[in-house]
């Protein structure tokens, strides 16, 4: 099966009234980074919820690897990471005990990698510790350590960079072109600007109403 | 095989125009049935042995009651088919129907009260059949309130179509339950009519009243599925033309 | 699942597992025990919360001596009603905790995005729930009962019919959950939607419990209870994860 990437076709969409996504449509080949942008309330978080079948687009299909995705959105789930904008984080547990939980659902994993991925992200020192203590930045940190143990070939990220500090966001950085340079693909909403190399970025800009 | 008939029920702009040429047809129909009905019904029937003239408050209890399932159905169906293939109008028929669905419902409630209270003394007795018609007003009640409680007219449609799904499953479980509970405790059961089978002269005002009443839910729907298209089509650029018309 | 190596080609090194492929995916049973070992281990956290419908049960059982009579032979005629409708209610009550955090933090959301079927996760969120509250409930509900005037005999009796019971209480009320989520202060009308489809239930628990507790078999009305509870559990997370869909939509 010749591996082709992700497509939008003709997406259109209503919120209530709103005509939010008129029509967007977009190729994506393996390797490659789409970075949606627009202003608040273009539809950046529709468009990357639509993508993932979490939102019922009226017209149009998503196309993975040359099929509707529609025709089987397990297999397709299976091969995706979306993260929202707020890391779905449970605040009774800690670091660890979320990753465990959050992607034992996927995939088995053993202490030794979980505690390896808190480590990459800098998160060991405090890794134990329940969530509730944590701060933004340091919430977002976890949701990237998920995001490199995922091994999914599609990552849709909602605002990656938000409440990160430099370092933080050459983090991003850094897993985005791992995941591209192993031929996966990702999709990230932001209105910031991606600290990824410009030429394996395209650019999608959505506009508001 | 031609799906264009499915696709043009499926056109608000078409059924809002359906709506209003059918809605004279159905409401004369069934207001002449309704008069023959209850001609037929209170003067020429004749009276019950055992119940004298009590019993022809049946001409209004039973169609109600019969009416009260038959929407409820017909209001899952629809909710049904708009939640399976994303049909809107079959939305608005679902959310059209549950007013007049609990209206009957309630119509049979307070017939069968009547009915039941020179026999029984009191005004309400746990009869199977008036129960499972009480807990029917509380699934219609369930139903628009759920409706009410959520703002976006799309999330609001789905997740009262998967209400109206479950509800309808449950509706024999239901009925089965509360009869096999009544029969433990022999309650006193009303509503037999004397003889086994009823005379001819009885039961054809019956009918004539049940096809009337169908007639006048299709009627009542059609009006309030005109206005439910309104309210949720209202910035559509085809209203306009349709009003104007 | 093939997708998975077409793209990634050679396995990726992960940080500290050099060498090793990619980790093996998880089944529909290791999800599941994940979500229960979750919800077990968040709810012991909060050790507080689990107590509170069962003090409600308890405190609804009191309420009826204190009302009617305290003479045991009235009571004993209202035990197994008063029971299950005080069941009934604590069930309601718990409710409120099956989905909302859930929902909230956005864990539900990468449940419908994990590739593992939304229904068998729900069914586990359930059976869990179950435990956390129902089997409690069945487990307190003969010192209820026996405050009310059953004989000790009849406590087995009672412990099984009040657990099949709840159950199927438990899985009904999901639907009821999954469709309320996201509306504000949606307790009454959670309840609203869940006591109709509820009442089976409660006709023929009240009906095994007073069977039981008058020593009578009390197989047949329990047959019934086992049937829904089964049919509950085929059905009610269908709906359950189609109410979480609309809620995400």
């Amino acid at each position: 099966m010749a591996y082709e990437g992700l497509g939008a076709e003709d997406l259109h969409l209503w919120r209530g009234e709103r005509h939010v996504l008129d029509g967007v449509a977009f190729t994506l080949p393996p390797g490659f980074c789409l970075h949606v942008a627009g202003a608040n309330g273009s539809g950046k978080t529709t468009l990357l919820r639509a993508v993932c079948g979490l939102l019922y687009a009226e017209t149009g299909r998503i196309l993975w690897n040359g099929r509707d995705v529609s025709e089987d959105l397990p297999a397709f789930h299976s091969g995706l990471m979306y993260i929202g904008h707020e890391p779905p984080l449970k605040s009774d547990l800690s670091a660890l005990e979320n990753l465990r939980y959050w992607l034992g659902v996927r995939r088995r994993l053993t202490h030794s990698l979980l505690e390896g991925a808190l480590q990459r992200v800098g998160a060991s020192a405090w890794s134990d510790r329940p969530v509730r203590t944590l701060s933004a930045g340091q919430k977002r940190r976890v949701a990237l350590a998920a995001l490199s143990l995922a091994l999914v070939p599609l990552w849709l990220l909602d605002e990656p960079t938000t409440n990160l500090d430099t370092a933080g966001q050459q983090l991003v950085g850094t897993l985005i072109e791992e995941q591209l340079a192993r031929g996966g693909l990702v999709l990230a909403a932001t209105h910031q600007d991606l600290p990824v190399a410009r030429e394996r970025v395209k650019r999608l800009e959505l506009a508001v109403e | 095989m031609n799906w264009t008939w499915f696709h043009r029920l499926a056109s608000p702009p078409y059924i809002f125009a359906l709506a209003r040429r059918l809605t004279p047809w159905f409401g004369w129909t069934s207001g002449l049935l309704i008069a023959a009905g209850l001609y037929g019904g209170l003067v020429l029937a004749p009276p019950d042995y055992q119940q004298g003239d009590g019993f022809r408050i049946i001409y209004v209890h039973a169609p109600s009651a019969w009416m009260s399932l038959m929407v409820y159905t017909t209001m899952a169906v629809a909710a049904a088919i708009g939640l399976i293939w994303r049909i809107k109008v079959a939305h608005a028929v679902a959310a059209s129907c549950a007013p007049i669905g609990a209206s009957f419902t309630f119509a049979a409630l307070a017939t069968g009260s009547l009915w039941g209270a020179p026999m029984w003394g009191t005004w309400w007795e746990w009869d199977p059949r008036l129960t499972s018609e009480l807990i029917l007003l509380f699934l219609y009640l369930g139903y628009m309130g759920l409706r009410g409680s959520i703002e976006d007219t799309q999330r609001a449609d789905r997740a009262s179509a998967v209400l109206a799904v479950v509800g309808i499953v449950n509706v024999p479980i239901i009925h089965y339950s509360v009869t096999w509970w009544n029969s433990l405790h022999q309650a006193p059961s009303v509503m037999r009519l004397g003889k086994p089978a009823m005379p001819v002269a009885m039961l054809v005002p019956l009918l004539i009243m049940l096809l009337a009443f169908t007639l006048f839910f299709v009627a009542v729907l059609l009006v309030r599925l005109r206005g439910e298209i309104l309210s949720r089509e209202r910035a559509a650029s085809w209203i306009g033309e349709a009003l104007g018309s | 699942m093939s997708n998975v190596t077409a793209v990634t080609g050679e396995p990726a090194a992960l940080a500290g597992e050099e060498g090793r492929g990619p980790p093996a995916p998880a089944s529909m049973l290791d999800a599941a025990r994940l979500v229960l070992l979750r919800d077990l281990k968040l709810a012991f956290r909060r050790r507080g919360q689990l107590v509170q419908p069962l003090a409600f049960f308890a405190m609804v059982t009191t309420l009826f001596p204190l009302a009617v009579s305290p003479e045991l032979s009235r009571l004993r005629e209202v035990a197994p009603g008063v029971l299950w409708v005080a069941a009934l209610l604590a069930s309601l009550l718990a409710l409120e905790f099956l989905f909302r955090d859930d929902a909230h933090d956005g864990t539900l959301e990468q449940y419908s995005l994990s590739g593992q079927p939304l229904t068998w996760l729900m069914l586990a969120k359930t059976v869990t729930h179950w435990l956390l509250t129902g089997a409690p409930l069945a487990l307190m509900a003969p010192l209820a009962a026996l405050s009310l005037g059953a004989p000790g005999a009849s406590v087995p009796g009672i412990v099984i019919c009040v657990a099949v019971g709840t159950v199927a209480l438990s899985l009904i009320g999901s639907i009821g959950a999954a469709l309320t989520l996201g509306i504000r202060r949606s307790g009454v009308l959670l309840a609203l939607l869940t006591l109709p489809l509820s009442l089976p239930v409660l006709i023929f628990g009240a009906r095994a419990t007073e069977l039981a507790i008058r020593g009578s078999a009390y197989g047949a009305p329990l047959e019934l209870l086992a049937a829904m509870a089964i049919l509950g559990i085929t059905l009610a997370p269908l709906a359950a994860a189609a109410g979480v869909r609309i809620s995400l939509e």
